[in-house]
């Protein structure tokens, strides 16, 4: 392991105190060491967005702590869901008394935490309602939607989501912009090496050199074939031959566009990716109408990329417009 | 009528604790074959927390297992937190304010607690998942006190049933999970779950067979 770490079981808790240090302008500390917030929350009167998740995939998720963005987050270990009471004390330092909307992916271990603490929360008269992302094409057939993991595609969710609750939505009406921008994102991810958990030395799963695993997810989770590495154009080609027909997306479509690199690629190779991913989209007529190029949600230090689209209409422009300011996105 | 001494928690849950230790780096390879190889990591950072929240005290069984399980539902997290948590946490409900469990005590136990896990998490025998051993030896243990087998016998028909039920996922392709999304790549391996539900079945069974020896010979 070639790793600039101390304590390899202490990861976590060192990154999370750096962290700290460098945004304390945006983020506090809770009672809870596994659960930052925004600094402002609970803001009187709005509903509190609560993402939460296994480390390693920064800025997801504390990264997307911020202003018109999330409250607070539930910080796991490296790939493990965080416990149901991190959640529930998320919830709690989130909660203005208008509800929390949890926006969260679809992961075995998330959805029974975050169903435990819901009922936790329930019993202290916290309204708490979810949107599960489940926009990672290549998990599971579009028949079976609902066991779809979700990837890079919920940083969109949560701008949505957190945008309707800052212009001051209902937990309803947050609840359904996020859902909405989630139905209509597509994401799909490569990756050309696998990843180390710290704490356990070694690569769990092998890319041969020269090979891509097409569909990887982001802890590794195989996908749907392995395949020789391509030109980036070929690989860009190919990515959108398998998101665009799922939704589908179609001529006249306007979309938001979002490339993250998945720890180790370098920022130049996402935009050699998007050169070709805007050129293809320009050809079917479907217009970028905000593009995302950068390091938005990594899996360690994977090398590989996900490109995600959401289709976007009147109101999820408006929701994706406003401003943010996090370490992940800040736009004004 | 045999019965273990529930104050001798701390004995039953030693074993427990001692089990996942011995075995962490076997879970981890177990888990990393079609996991993220990290099943025996967390597994033992629960429970050799709970050795030092225990400490030297003489618990209860029922307190013991408590102890286990929040530690596990509040400090571990991921999946196995809460299904190993809810699992200690219903069997400690089960034997709340008994001063000694006989075997339909801790077949109410047994019932109680893979009852909760199937509410939990969904999953069914299968799907690939620690059910695969939970269900099976459940099953078998209640059969065998319905036959008036007696404590020990049962214990070791559920012994038996959960080292198959584990064997049994070598075959299976996963349905739940994060295994799930290799579809036929799951197939020809263990599954951690199943395995280290294997394990903490024969540690538990072992332990009060051994109490239940101990109490015949006083």
């Amino acid at each position: 392991m070639q790793r600039i770490i101390n304590d390899p079981t202490c990861v976590v808790e060192d990154m999370v105190a750096g962290y700290q240090k460098c945004y304390s302008r945006l983020v506090l500390q809770t009672d809870n060491p596994r659960v930052l917030k925004y600094k402002n929350s609970p803001i009187p009167g709005k509903v509190g967005i609560v993402t939460g998740g296994g480390s390693g995939h920064k800025p997801a998720f504390i990264g997307y702590i911020g202003r018109n963005m999330v409250d607070a987050v539930a910080v796991g270990e490296i790939f493990t869901s965080p416990p149901a009471k991190t959640f529930y004390d998320a919830f709690k330092a989130a909660d203005s008394g208008k509800g929390v909307a949890c926006l969260y992916g679809n992961y075995a271990g998330d959805n029974m935490n975050v169903k435990m603490a819901r009922k936790m929360a329930e019993k202290d008269g916290i309204r708490v309602e979810t949107v599960i992302a489940n926009d990672d094409v290549a998990s599971a057939s579009k028949t079976e939607r609902e066991k779809r993991r979700g990837v890079a595609g919920e940083v969109l969710m949560w701008k949505v989501g957190a945008a309707m609750a800052a212009k001051g939505g209902s937990l309803k009406e947050v609840i359904r912009t996020a859902q909405k921008a989630i139905d209509n994102t597509r994401s799909v991810g490569i990756g050309l090496t696998p990843c180390t958990i710290p704490a356990v030395g070694k690569p769990n799963f092998f890319i041969e050199p020269g090979k891509m695993e097409v569909g990887i997810g982001h802890h590794g989770e195989p996908g749907m074939q392995v395949a020789d590495i391509k030109t980036a154009d070929e690989i860009a080609a190919m990515m959108l031959d398998i998101i665009l027909p799922d939704l589908p997306f179609q001529s006249g479509d306007d979309v938001v566009v979002l490339v993250s690199g998945l720890g180790a690629t370098p920022v130049m190779e996402l935009f050699i990716l998007y050169n070709r991913i805007f050129d293809i989209l320009q050809d079917r007529n479907i217009s970028v109408y905000r593009p995302y190029v950068g390091n938005y949600f990594t899996s360690l230090e994977m090398m590989g990329a996900t490109v995600t689209l959401m289709k976007v209409d009147q109101e999820l422009k408006e929701m994706i417009d406003l401003d943010v300011e996090c370490m992940g996105l800040t736009q004004f | 009528m045999e019965t273990a001494a529930c104050s001798q928690g701390a004995v039953i849950l030693e074993a427990l604790i001692e089990t996942i230790h011995t075995n962490a780096t076997f879970l981890s390879e177990v888990d990393g074959a079609i996991g993220d190889g990290d099943h025996g990591i967390n597994m033992d950072k629960g429970f050799l927390k709970t050795r030092v929240v225990l400490g030297d005290r003489q618990v209860q069984l029922s307190e013991g297992l408590d102890t286990l399980g929040n530690i596990l539902i509040n400090d571990i997290g991921g999946a196995m937190g809460p299904i190993y948590g809810t699992f200690f946490i219903e069997m400690a409900s089960a034997c709340q304010g008994c001063e000694s469990i006989n075997r339909a005590d801790f077949g109410q136990m047994l019932e109680r607690a893979t009852h909760a896990i199937e509410e939990l998490g969904g999953a069914k025998v299968g799907d690939k998942t620690l059910l695969d051993t939970l269900i099976p030896a459940n099953n078998a243990y209640l059969a065998a006190i319905q036959g008036d087998m007696d404590f020990k016998d049962a214990l070791r028909e559920m012994k038996a049933a959960a080292e198959l039920g584990k064997e049994s996922t070598r075959n299976l392709v996963a349905r739940l999970g994060r295994a799930s999304r290799l579809g036929e790549r799951s197939r020809g391996y263990l599954d951690a779950g199943a395995t280290s539900c294997q394990l903490i079945l024969q540690a538990m069974a072992d332990a009060i067979i051994n109490l239940l020896n101990e109490h015949r010979r006083e």
